[in-house]
C-alpha cells in the first residue's frame, strides 16, 4: 500500500517533524556498500580505520546491496565491471545514494584519453549524488563527501516535491 | 480470575499480535517500488545462474539425529533428578540401567565413526572386493603426478 | 652459456629455422621461424647444457607494416642464464604454435597476447579473452586500433 510514500501534497507540522526524525535516523546510519575497485579503495579503508574513523558517522561497510544505503564507488570502473555496478545499484533498496570517489569514478581519471576499457565516469550508468574529487582523495575528503551526503539526506521529505516555479 | 493455562493463552496471543502487528504494519507503511532487476537474486553483481538451493553435507543430519536422541535422554533425566532422593535405591538403579543402555548406543555410534567430522576414505567390505567395486583411493588417476 | 653459444648450439641442431642473433649487450635475442617454435622450446627446456625451465615472460608485439611478433624470455634456475626468442608473423595470418604444453605459465600469457594483440596460438587448450570482456571486438594493443563508440549501450570515448 505504501501509505507514507509521497502521498502528501503539502507539508504541515506533522510531516516536517516526521521528516526530521526519519532524515536524522537515515543520515546517522548511512551503511555503505563496500565497493573498492582500485587505489581509492585503499583510501576508503584508511577512512574506515582508526585514524579517520568513518564509523563515528554511522557508516558501516556491508557486503551486500540489500542492507546498504550508500554505494561508495571507489576506483576505476572498467566497462566489464559497469554492468555489475548497474545490477548492484538496482538491487539496493530505496532510499539509496551513490558517492563517486576519486577522479576515475567521476570522469575516467587519468585514463580519460587513452583508456579504451574504462568507463569515463560512473554516472554514465548510475545516478550519482555526491562527487569526491582527488586521485586518490584523502580520507578527510571522503569524510567531507559523507557530510555533504548527510546534508542532502537532511533535505528529503515525505511530501511530494513542488514543481519549480 | 483466569486459570493458569488461560494466562499462557493470553501470553501467546499477545506475542502473536506483537509480531504480526509489526510485520503487517510495516507492510502497510512501506513503499512498493520493485522492478525485476531489483528483485532478482543477489549474486555479487552477476546474472544469477542456477537455483539458490544447494546440497549440504549429510553429516549435519547425522549429528542432529544423534543429538536429538541424547537430548531426549536428558529430558527424561531432569524430572528423575528432582525426585530420585525420595524414591530410594530402586529408582537409582533403574536410572543407571537406563543411562547404561543409552551408553552402549553411544559407544556404538562412536566406534562406527559417525561422530568424526573428517571422514576417511570409505572402506570396502571384504566380501565386495573382487566384484569390481573400487574405493576412491584405489581408483586409477589420469594425472602424471600420483600421491601415495 | 652466452647468447652466442646458445645460438651456435641451436644452429647446429635446427639449421635454417634459426634465423638470426641480435647480440645486444643487455638483452640479446634469437629470431626463429614460427614452425619450429615447440621443438626449439622443448630442446631448450630439456637439454643438459641449456635447462631453460622458467618462461619468465611471453609477450605479443605489434611491429608496424603488418607484422606481429611474439617474444619469449626464458631463464634457467639451475644454470643461471637467460635468453630471449623472437618469432615474427604477419598480421593476416598470425598463427604461432603454442608452448603451453612445455611451460604451463604460457597458458595465461598466450591468452593475454591473443586478447590484446590478436595472435592465435594453435594447440592452446583454452584460447579465449582474459582481460577484456568476452564480447569485445578487436584487439586493442594493435597500433591501428580504433576505440569503439559504444559498448553495450555505454559511450566509450570521453
Amino acid at each position: 500500500m505504501g501509505l507514507l510514500d509521497k502521498q502528501f501534497d503539502n507539508s504541515n507540522i506533522v510531516i516536517t517533524s516526521l521528516d526530521n526524525l526519519l532524515n536524522w535516523a537515515r543520515l546517522s546510519s548511512l551503511w555503505q556498500m563496500q565497493f573498492g575497485l582500485a587505489c581509492c579503495a585503499i583510501e576508503m579503508m584508511a577512512a574506515s580505520a582508526s585514524n579517520f574513523d568513518i564509523m563515528r558517522f554511522g557508516v558501516i561497510p556491508r557486503a551486500t546491496p540489500r542492507q546498504c544505503d550508500v554505494m561508495i564507488v571507489s576506483g576505476t570502473v572498467t566497462l566489464k565491471m559497469a554492468s555489475r555496478i548497474k545490477r548492484l545499484f538496482d538491487q539496493m533498496a530505496e532510499p539509496r545514494y551513490v558517492l563517486s570517489m576519486g577522479s576515475c569514478a567521476t570522469c575516467g581519471g587519468p585514463y580519460w584519453e587513452h583508456g579504451y576499457h574504462v568507463l569515463k565516469g560512473v554516472d554514465r550508468v548510475i545516478p550519482v549524488d555526491v562527487y569526491v574529487p582527488g586521485c586518490p582523495p584523502r580520507p578527510e575528503a571522503l569524510l567531507e563527501g559523507i557530510l555533504k551526503l548527510q546534508e542532502k539526506v537532511r533535505t528529503e521529505s515525505l511530501a511530494k516535491k513542488k514543481p519549480a516555479v | 480470575m483466569l486459570t493458569d493455562f488461560g494466562r499462557i493463552l493470553v501470553f501467546f496471543l499477545i506475542g502473536t499480535i506483537f509480531v504480526a502487528g509489526g510485520l503487517i504494519g510495516s507492510w502497510v507503511l512501506r513503499p512498493k517500488r520493485g522492478y525485476p532487476t531489483k528483485l532478482s537474486t543477489y549474486e555479487c553483481g552477476e546474472e544469477p545462474v542456477g537455483k539458490p538451493w544447494i546440497k549440504f553435507n549429510v553429516r549435519f543430519y547425522v549429528v542432529a539425529l544423534i543429538f536429538l536422541i541424547f537430548e531426549v535422554e536428558i529430558v527424561f533425566l531432569f524430572p528423575w533428578a528432582l525426585v530420585f532422593k525420595q524414591l530410594g535405591m530402586f529408582a537409582f538403579v533403574e536410572a543407571v540401567l537406563f543411562i547404561l543402555i543409552l551408553g552402549v548406543g553411544y559407544v556404538y555410534v562412536w566406534a562406527k565413526g559417525d561422530l568424526d567430522w573428517d571422514k576417511p576414505s570409505p572402506q570396502i567390505p571384504q566380501y565386495m572386493k573382487g566384484l569390481g567395486v573400487v574405493s576412491k583411493a584405489e581408483m586409477p588417476s589420469d594425472q602424471t603426478v600420483s600421491v601415495s | 652459456m652466452t647468447a652466442q653459444e646458445i645460438f651456435e648450439s641451436l644452429k647446429t641442431r635446427f639449421g635454417d629455422a634459426i634465423l638470426e642473433l641480435k647480440a645486444d649487450l643487455t638483452s640479446p635475442s634469437i629470431k626463429i621461424s614460427p614452425t619450429v617454435t615447440p621443438d626449439v622450446a622443448r630442446f631448450l627446456r630439456d637439454d643438459e647444457q641449456m635447462q631453460f625451465d622458467f618462461l619468465s615472460s611471453l609477450s605479443g608485439v605489434d611491429l608496424r607494416e603488418g607484422k606481429l611478433a611474439v617474444v619469449y624470455h626464458l631463464a634457467s634456475m639451475t644454470r643461471r642464464h637467460t635468453i630471449a626468442l623472437r618469432v615474427e608473423v604477419t598480421a593476416e595470418s598470425p598463427q604461432v604454435p603454442s608452448v603451453e604444453s612445455i611451460w604451463k605459465t604460457a597458458n595465461w600469457h598466450e591468452r593475454e597476447a591473443f586478447d590484446l594483440i590478436g595472435i592465435v596460438f594453435t594447440g592452446h587448450p583454452d584460447l579465449r579473452r582474459i582481460l577484456l570482456p568476452y564480447d569485445w571486438e578487436g584487439h586493442p594493443l594493435r597500433k591501428d586500433y580504433q576505440v569503439p563508440e559504444f559498448y553495450n549501450g555505454m559511450k566509450v570515448p570521453y
